[in-house]
Formats: C-alpha cells, sequence, structure tokens
C-alpha cells in the first residue's frame, strides 16, 4: 500500500488535535486553567526577578569609594594613578573632579547658605581637594581596592603623601553588610523561583495526564484498528501545543491590568522600577517566554502521558 | 489467509491457565463461530490474534507468519488486515460515525478523495447511511454495531474477528448483525465470531469450534450449539 504525502498525515493530525480540543469543552478548559496558573508563576517571577536585579543594581550604583587628595597633590599624579586605578580588574569606572569642579559644586550645594559662603570667600584660596570616585563590579571587591589605594599612598612619589582619606574605610561595614544582602537575596530569589517553577509544572504536567487517562480507552482502540504510534500521539501533542497557546495568551492579557494597577506601588517602593513600564518595553521577549513556556509545557506532557497508554 | 493456531497455551500468574494447547487451522473464506461458557477462552484467542495478548506457548501463524514475532510497526500493517468488532462497540465517542470510520482509513494511510467516496459507502452497506454524522452516544445499540462493522470492513481486511458482537444487542438487532456477517462472508472475508447465543450458531448453520475451559472440546464441520 502506497504512504501518503506527509503534508496529508500531518493535516491530519493538527485537525484531530484541533477537533479533540474543541470536543472536550470542559476538560480543555480544566486544562487551560491550570495552564495559565503555571505560566502566571513564570511570569511573575520573571517580573519579580527584574524588580530584584534592578533594585539590586541600584544598591550597588550606590555602593562607591571615595578617593580625597590633599590640596597639594598635582594634577598629573592624580590623573596618573587614575590611569593605573583604571586597568585593574575589578574596577567599573573612575571618575575625577578637580579642586575647581568640587568648588564649584560646593558653592551649588551651598547656594541658600550665605555664612557658608561668604567664611568660604574669606579664605581666598581653595579650601577643597581633588577626588577621585571609584565604583567596583561587586561590592565585595571594594576592601581590594582601597587596600591597593593604600599601599599607592605610601609607596608615592617622594615619600609625600597625596591620598587625604579613603571614605571605604569609615563605610566598611555598611558596604560588607549589603554585599552579603544582595548575595543572600540573590541566592534565595532564585531558589524559591525555581521551585515554584518546578511544582507548577508539575501540576500541569498531571492535570495534562489526567485528561489523557480519560482517553485512555481511545488510545487502544485507535491501535487496534492500525494506527501507529506517531499518529496516535501526534493529535495529542497538538491538544497540549494548543492549551499551551491560549494560556500563554490569557496569561499575558491578564498580566496588562495587574502590572498597571502594581505599577506605582513597585515604583514607590523599590527603587524607580515601574512594572507596567517594564511589561510594556519587554513585552515581546515576556510573550516569547510565557507562551513558549506554555507550547513545551503543553507538548511534553501530552507526549509523555500518551505514551504511558501505548501498547505493542 | 489462512490462520493456524498450533499448541497455543496462555497461562496467568502460573496457576490459572486460559489456554491449554489449543491447535486449529482456518481456511481462507471460512465462516468459523467458536462457542464455549464465560471463561472458557475465547476471548483469549481472539486477542491473541490481534496480538493484545502473548501466547505462554505455542504459535499463532497467519500466513505462515508467526505475528508474535513481529515487531510493533509490522504489527500495524497487520491490524489493517484484520477487522474487529466487539461487544462494547469500541467506538471512539469525540468523534462522529464519519469520523471513525475516517480515523480507520487514515491510520491504514489512505488518500482522501478514497476516504470521502468509501465512508458514506460502506455505511450504505451496513444500512446506517442516514447517521452518518451522528455521535456515538446518539446511536441505539444495534446501530453502534453497525458503524463497529463498517469501520472493520472498510480497509477490504481478509480476515474479521467479532468478539460477542450480539452480546448487548436485542433480537432484532442480532438476527441483522448476523446477516450482514454472512453477507460480508460471502464476499469473501474471513469471519471468526464468538458468541453464547444459541439461536446466532444455529442461524449461521457453519463451522462451530466449541471451547471449555480454556480447550476444544469439539470443531464441528457444520456444527449446532451442543453443550
Amino acid at each position: 500500500m502506497e504512504k501518503p504525502p506527509f503534508k496529508t498525515k500531518l493535516k491530519r493530525i493538527i485537525k484531530a488535535g484541533f477537533f479533540n480540543f474543541w470536543r472536550s469543552g470542559y476538560v480543555s478548559l480544566a486544562s487551560i486553567l491550570v495552564m495559565v496558573i503555571t505560566l502566571s508563576v513564570i511570569g511573575s517571577v520573571i517580573f519579580v526577578s527584574a524588580i530584584l536585579n534592578i533594585t539590586m543594581s541600584e544598591l550597588r550604583n550606590k555602593v562607591d569609594i571615595n578617593v580625597y587628595f590633599v590640596t597639594s597633590a598635582p594634577e598629573e599624579t592624580i590623573l596618573s594613578l587614575k590611569t593605573k586605578i583604571e586597568t585593574l580588574p575589578e574596577v567599573k569606572t573612575v571618575e575625577y573632579m578637580s579642586r575647581e569642579e568640587a568648588l564649584e559644586n560646593f558653592r551649588l550645594q551651598h547656594e541658600n547658605d550665605q555664612i557658608t559662603l561668604q567664611a568660604l570667600e574669606e579664605l581666598g584660596d581653595n579650601p577643597l581637594g581633588a577626588s577621585l570616585n571609584i565604583k567596583a563590579k561587586e561590592p565585595s571587591q571594594y576592601e581590594g581596592i582601597a587596600n591597593f589605594l593604600n599601599e599607592e599612598n605610601i609607596l608615592s612619589s617622594g615619600g609625600e603623601k597625596i591620598i587625604d582619606k579613603i571614605n571605604y574605610f569609615e563605610n566598611r561595614i555598611a558596604i560588607e553588610k549589603l554585599s552579603r544582602i544582595i548575595d543572600s537575596a540573590e541566592n534565595l530569589g532564585s531558589a524559591l523561583s525555581l521551585a515554584l517553577i518546578i511544582v507548577s509544572i508539575m501540576i500541569t504536567f498531571n492535570t495534562v495526564r489526567l485528561t489523557i487517562y480519560i482517553s485512555r480507552e481511545e488510545i487502544s482502540v485507535m491501535q487496534l484498528v492500525g494506527a501507529s504510534k506517531n499518529y496516535v500521539k501526534g493529535p495529542f501533542v497538538v491538544t497540549g501545543v494548543i492549551v499551551g497557546l491560549i494560556s500563554g495568551l490569557i496569561t499575558m492579557f491578564l498580566f496588562f491590568p495587574i502590572s498597571y494597577w502594581l505599577g506605582n506601588t513597585t515604583q514607590n517602593f523599590f527603587i524607580g522600577l515601574n512594572i507596567f513600564d517594564y511589561y510594556l518595553s519587554n513585552f515581546f521577549e515576556i510573550l516569547l517566554i510565557v507562551v513558549g513556556s506554555g507550547v513545551a509545557i503543553g507538548a511534553i506532557s501530552s507526549f509523555l502521558a500518551v505514551r504511558k497508554y501505548l501498547k505493542l | 489467509m489462512s490462520i493456524i493456531f498450533d499448541n497455543v497455551s496462555k497461562k496467568y500468574n502460573r496457576d490459572y491457565v486460559a489456554l491449554d494447547k489449543v491447535s486449529f487451522v482456518i481456511k481462507p473464506n471460512e465462516f468459523v463461530s467458536i462457542v464455549g461458557p464465560s471463561g472458557a477462552g475465547k476471548t483469549t484467542l481472539l486477542k491473541m490474534l490481534l496480538a493484545e495478548e502473548k501466547p505462554t506457548e505455542g504459535r499463532i501463524l497467519l500466513h505462515d507468519i508467526d505475528i508474535h514475532t513481529l515487531s510493533g510497526k509490522d504489527m500495524n500493517f497487520v491490524r489493517r488486515k484484520i477487522g474487529a468488532v466487539f461487544q462494547d462497540f469500541r467506538l471512539l465517542p469525540q468523534k462522529n460515525v464519519y469520523e471513525n470510520i475516517a480515523f480507520a482509513m487514515e491510520a491504514a494511510g489512505r488518500p482522501d478523495e478514497e476516504i470521502e467516496s468509501d465512508v458514506p459507502h460502506v455505511l450504505e452497506l451496513v444500512d446506517l447511511g442516514s447517521k452518518i454524522w451522528s455521535f456515538p452516544g446518539e446511536l441505539s445499540g444495534g446501530e453502534k454495531q453497525r458503524v463497529a462493522i463498517a469501520r472493520a470492513i472498510v480497509n477490504q481486511p481478509d480476515i474479521i474477528i467479532a468478539d460477542e458482537p450480539t452480546g448487548n444487542l436485542d433480537p432484532m438487532n442480532t438476527y441483522d448483525i448476523v446477516q450482514i456477517f454472512k453477507k460480508i462472508n460471502d464476499l469473501g472475508t474471513t469471519v471468526i465470531l464468538t458468541t453464547h447465543n444459541k439461536g446466532v450458531i444455529d442461524s449461521i448453520g457453519r463451522r462451530v469450534i466449541t471451547m471449555q475451559e480454556g480447550k476444544m472440546v469439539r470443531d464441528d464441520p457444520t456444527g449446532k450449539y451442543i453443550l
């Protein structure tokens, strides 16, 4: 007997899967509801980790070291130190603030404070030293940078110290605590989200298995009339894909009002992240992840569940 | 296609013997009834022919091939050559009459045009043309069994096996179904039928194999129902 072309077979499988989905009515609806919950968990994990990441990096950015130089320190020496620091692997950025800029900033900050400004005028000379603002890639790396600067200071030209003070040694405890909190928050966050995702995937998997358990008689009848394994499996996998697709779209649709509603709250509570803006600007990425997970979970769990009832 | 049961035994859990050294030959185009009380091993015999059960000992040869040595894929081809009808009909409840029959044709890889022309035709043959778009839940027992028969014969199998096909039917429907099987046999298909309905056997008037407690106790060429 001649074999039908692959296209015909595929068309039949997709059609059968669609009818299967449509005629199972409540069973399909139940799978969709459970799948929506799973995908919501996955989607929420995306949002929570975005909030966490942005908050953490904001916090990280707030951690820095300021190196204050003595007023007599020559600019070239400071700039050459800056280039030296920039070559350190743990350093992200170094910003130089000259004495004049420091004075300008000081003036701006004390705009309304006539007494201080007058006192400054009377001094005649600029009392402020230049400074370097250093940001490390990781908060834990500040100690090394601070130690390096200390050594440089001792070894500096002509035995004359050019660094007045390094504020790391004053903020040290706060920096260390913060970096520990950031680390453990990240670990806890990823462990929790992983657990949540696994549990919800298992629940969906079981629901799909139950829907296929209902069809176990049908599966054996299909085999009895001579349908090949793949021809039996195919429509169930297609049904799983349809359930995943619809659930993914519903979940994305639900995220719209929810993130809108939570937008302002998150913006005020966390540092500057509006979750609604995040949803809009990353819409296609989130869509891809949510719908993709739905389709994958639907297809894989159907595939595995049918396999259980196939004989021969 | 000749069928040979060669010394076939089936044991469950070591002690319970469902079949005990059963041997017989069914020639092409025969109409064989297998009779006996419940638990005599009739259904087990048919299940082995469909490779749903494996014999503990002995061989089942179909056209000189031991079917229990076949791979799953090859067995699918064999199953398409055997049409099966059951007491509980075993239709696909989510598919309508047309789709139930079309499914068997699709599984056999038949093209769409053939399916579209053959399904109405085979439904006419079992006198069910008017119910083509009904779902199994909307049909009576007799009608369901006719759909099952239509599905069994649509791929023009060499053999039809029917396990208590009239078990759930009233006398009128029983008579009709038996007539359909006779017609199928007249068209050149081997029919193997199990029953414990005396009236069915007497109205067929062909070969009867009698089973009792897993053994073959009688094989009459034009038998009557005797127990």
